[in-house]
């Protein structure tokens, strides 16, 4: 039974701040938006009382910029924002991909595009956290439910984003973002925090971007090594580069660090999966209103499962594939207009797919779901 | 106190530039006639004077021709984003306030794309020195007009004549909260140095505007006949000094800008407020 001390009654947007700090971070920064300020607000007051800095910047594409900045001089960064701010952020999101800077980016979602909808729930922001900046780039998204759940996976995103040299992006709908749930904050050493590799050998030998390893360890600004960053197509030491040869080489490689490492970036949640030949793929708050209405249909002898995926991307093609081939149709309810089915046609190996869309702000419900596994059973 | 033969002994040494650059990664992309490696001699030279050590200084750009300086010099460097060159410094000032932050920028980078960053920085007083390349123009992509490109100037986006007015680089730095401000040319490469200096020394915000030319694509569409001719015209003649500013009639600075510190003044820096923040949260 968990401390007293330790349980909290909280918000999702509380809970992302609890995972924030228990992973390390030492740096936020950001610009108002609905509907994640809250992360803003809570981490102005907690930061500091850790040494830790926090800054409200001028735009959105200053906060991305900041936190890229800060996590080269060492910091742990964070930066937290919504659908419109999330797509200013895209350039800075490149830049750190192609700089392979560490850092992690929350996208509270809400309904788009433009202004949109700013304080309904949505799940239209997957493809741009896919594609949203331009160049072929690696992505690592993830794609908590629970406001209990949100605190692990932050500390995961940041876990991914030290490991990976990468940024990783944290999507949750508005719903999961200000439901407030019970929640147990763990106890320091009971998740694993990881940190940056750091180089070992002498400065004058440091290359920012040695081939030699698959992650190259990461130098902060200030400590002797006196590297070069860039978002050009750069070689080995970080220095712009225009040989066709390296620049491919060098895009190939960044595609790779997750390629290669899927199985380590996956992460998957399954329900009644087993012998299931109604499959619901389903993440976020929509995952909840799916795993209700399989218990439902499971009481009434129909064999749903869920499959929830807690990395939407990479996508868990694996995972989908395997349902599906025991499956006779997989059902996906998202909170967009078909973004993520493509994605399960792609891998459904012809098994029937079947979309729920929603996207007038207001969130799937169990029965709306529970309806189509009916249709199927 | 040196005697004067030590004074003398020092001054035939030649300066060893190469401390400070890193010559494997010479020849520079600059053209012939840019003042862009003039304006980098008097940076080097000003470093050098501070006493600032190699580690703790760390060089962001934007992008630009003038955002290239970073990749010559053996410092931490650190060429960003079109335009976001001062949020990269933000964060990297706020993350560890030991580094001394120095800026390379340009007229596009800074006053254009990066003009929000250019004064909410100026603001907030962040201690970094800001270099903006005033070139009137955008190099890099081959001549388009700039915030500082001068009424009635061709460009290749202005084929009619520039009727865009221009920012006050200075002006604006100084309106936005910059503590230290000052404008220094290629042309006047000593009287930039010690310009500089004293900017490198300021605690908050300094911002140096330096004329410079671009004889590729300025001058050829405006019908300079050559990268010395546009010196003359533009960053000799068409500046005064401060001091000389004083002595002179009206008449005689009419239209010209002036060179010097133009402001300076003390005013709370970010990172100390930000430390006295940190220790009212702690409770201290």
């Amino acid at each position: 039974m968990a401390d007293k001390k330790n349980r909290k009654f909280i918000q999702g947007n509380e809970a992302c701040v609890e995972g924030a700090l228990y992973a390390g971070c030492r740096f936020y920064a950001g610009y108002p938006i609905t509907p994640s300020t809250e992360i803003a607000e809570l981490l102005s007051a907690r930061l500091p009382k850790v040494g830790g800095k926090f800054i409200q910047m001028e735009d959105e594409i200053a906060s991305i910029a900041a936190i890229i900045g800060a996590s080269l001089a060492g910091l742990k960064s964070l930066t937290a924002t919504s659908g419109p701010g999330f797509s200013l952020k895209q350039e800075g999101i490149g830049y750190a991909c192609m700089a392979e800077v560490p850092c992690v980016i929350v996208d509270v979602m809400r309904g788009g595009p433009s202004t949109g909808y700013p304080t309904g729930p949505s799940q239209s922001d997957v493809m741009q956290a896919k594609w949203g900046t331009h160049g072929d780039h690696p992505v690592i998204a993830l794609t908590p439910a629970y406001v209990q759940e949100i605190i692990p996976e932050t500390v995961r995103a940041f876990n991914l984003a030290e490991k990976y040299r990468t940024p990783v992006m944290l999507l949750y709908d508005e719903v999961v973002g200000h439901m407030r749930e019970a929640v147990t904050i763990p106890e320091p050493g009971e998740l694993p925090v990881i940190n940056r590799i750091k180089p070992a050998c002498p400065p004058e030998e440091y290359l920012p971007y040695d081939s030699k390893y698959e992650i190259a360890p990461l130098a902060s600004f200030g400590e002797g090594y006196r590297f070069h960053v860039t978002g050009l197509n750069h070689r080995e030491d970080g220095f712009p580069t225009n040989d066709s040869k390296i620049i491919e080489e060098g895009i190939k490689r960044l595609m790779r660090k997750v390629e290669n490492n899927k199985a380590d970036i996956w992460k998957n949640e399954e329900y009644y999966l087993d012998g299931a030949d109604i499959v619901v793929f389903a993440f976020g708050t929509t995952a909840r209103s799916a795993r209700y209405a399989i218990t439902k249909a499971r009481e009434k002898g129909i064999k749903a499962g869920l499959l929830r995926p807690l990395t939407i991307w990479p996508f868990p093609d694996a995972a989908v594939k395997d349902a599906a081939k025991r499956a006779k149709a997989i059902i996906v309810p998202e909170m967009n207009l078909g973004q993520i089915s493509l994605e399960i046609e792609r891998c459904a190996c012809g098994v029937k797919v079947e979309p729920i869309n929603r996207v007038d702000g207001e969130p799937i419900n169990p029965a709306q779901i529970l309806s189509v596994i009916e249709k199927y059973s | 106190m040196s005697t004067v033969a030590e004074k003398k002994q020092k001054l035939s040494v030649p300066f060893d530039y190469n401390r400070y650059l890193r010559p494997n990664k010479l020849p520079h992309i600059w053209c012939p006639g840019c003042g862009h490696g003039i304006v980098l001699k008097s940076l080097i030279r000003a470093i050098d004077k501070s006493a600032l050590t190699k580690d703790q200084i760390c060089m962001v750009s934007g992008i630009g021709c003038s955002s290239r300086t970073p990749g010559y010099v053996d410092f931490n460097t650190f060429h960003t984003l079109h335009g976001r060159a001062l949020s990269h410094a933000t964060g990297i000032k706020l993350a560890k306030p030991e580094l001394k932050i120095i800026v390379t920028t340009g007229d596009g980078d800074a006053l254009a794309i990066g003009g929000n960053h250019f004064i909410h920085t100026c603001r907030r007083n962040i201690d970094m020195t800001i270099l903006v390349y005033s070139n009137a123009t955008y190099g890099m992509t081959g001549g388009q007009y700039s915030p500082t490109t001068p009424v009635g100037s061709m460009a290749t986006t202005s084929r009619y004549g520039n009727i865009e007015p221009v920012f006050d680089c200075c002006e604006l730095a100084k309106a936005a909260g910059a503590t230290f401000v000052a404008r220094g040319t290629a042309y006047h490469t000593q009287e930039l140095e010690r310009i500089l200096l004293e900017a490198i020394k300021h605690r908050g915000t300094s911002v140096v505007e330096i004329l410079d030319q671009c004889p590729t694509y300025y001058g050829r569409q405006n019908k300079f006949k050559s990268a010395t001719h546009m010196m003359e015209v533009i960053e000799k003649d068409g500046t005064v000094s401060v001091t000389q500013a004083e002595k002179l009639p009206p008449e005689k600075i009419k239209g010209k800008l002036l060179r010097g510190i133009l402001h300076r003044v003390e005013r709370p820096e970010y990172c100390d407020e930000y430390k006295k923040l940190t220790d009212r949260a702690q409770g201290k």
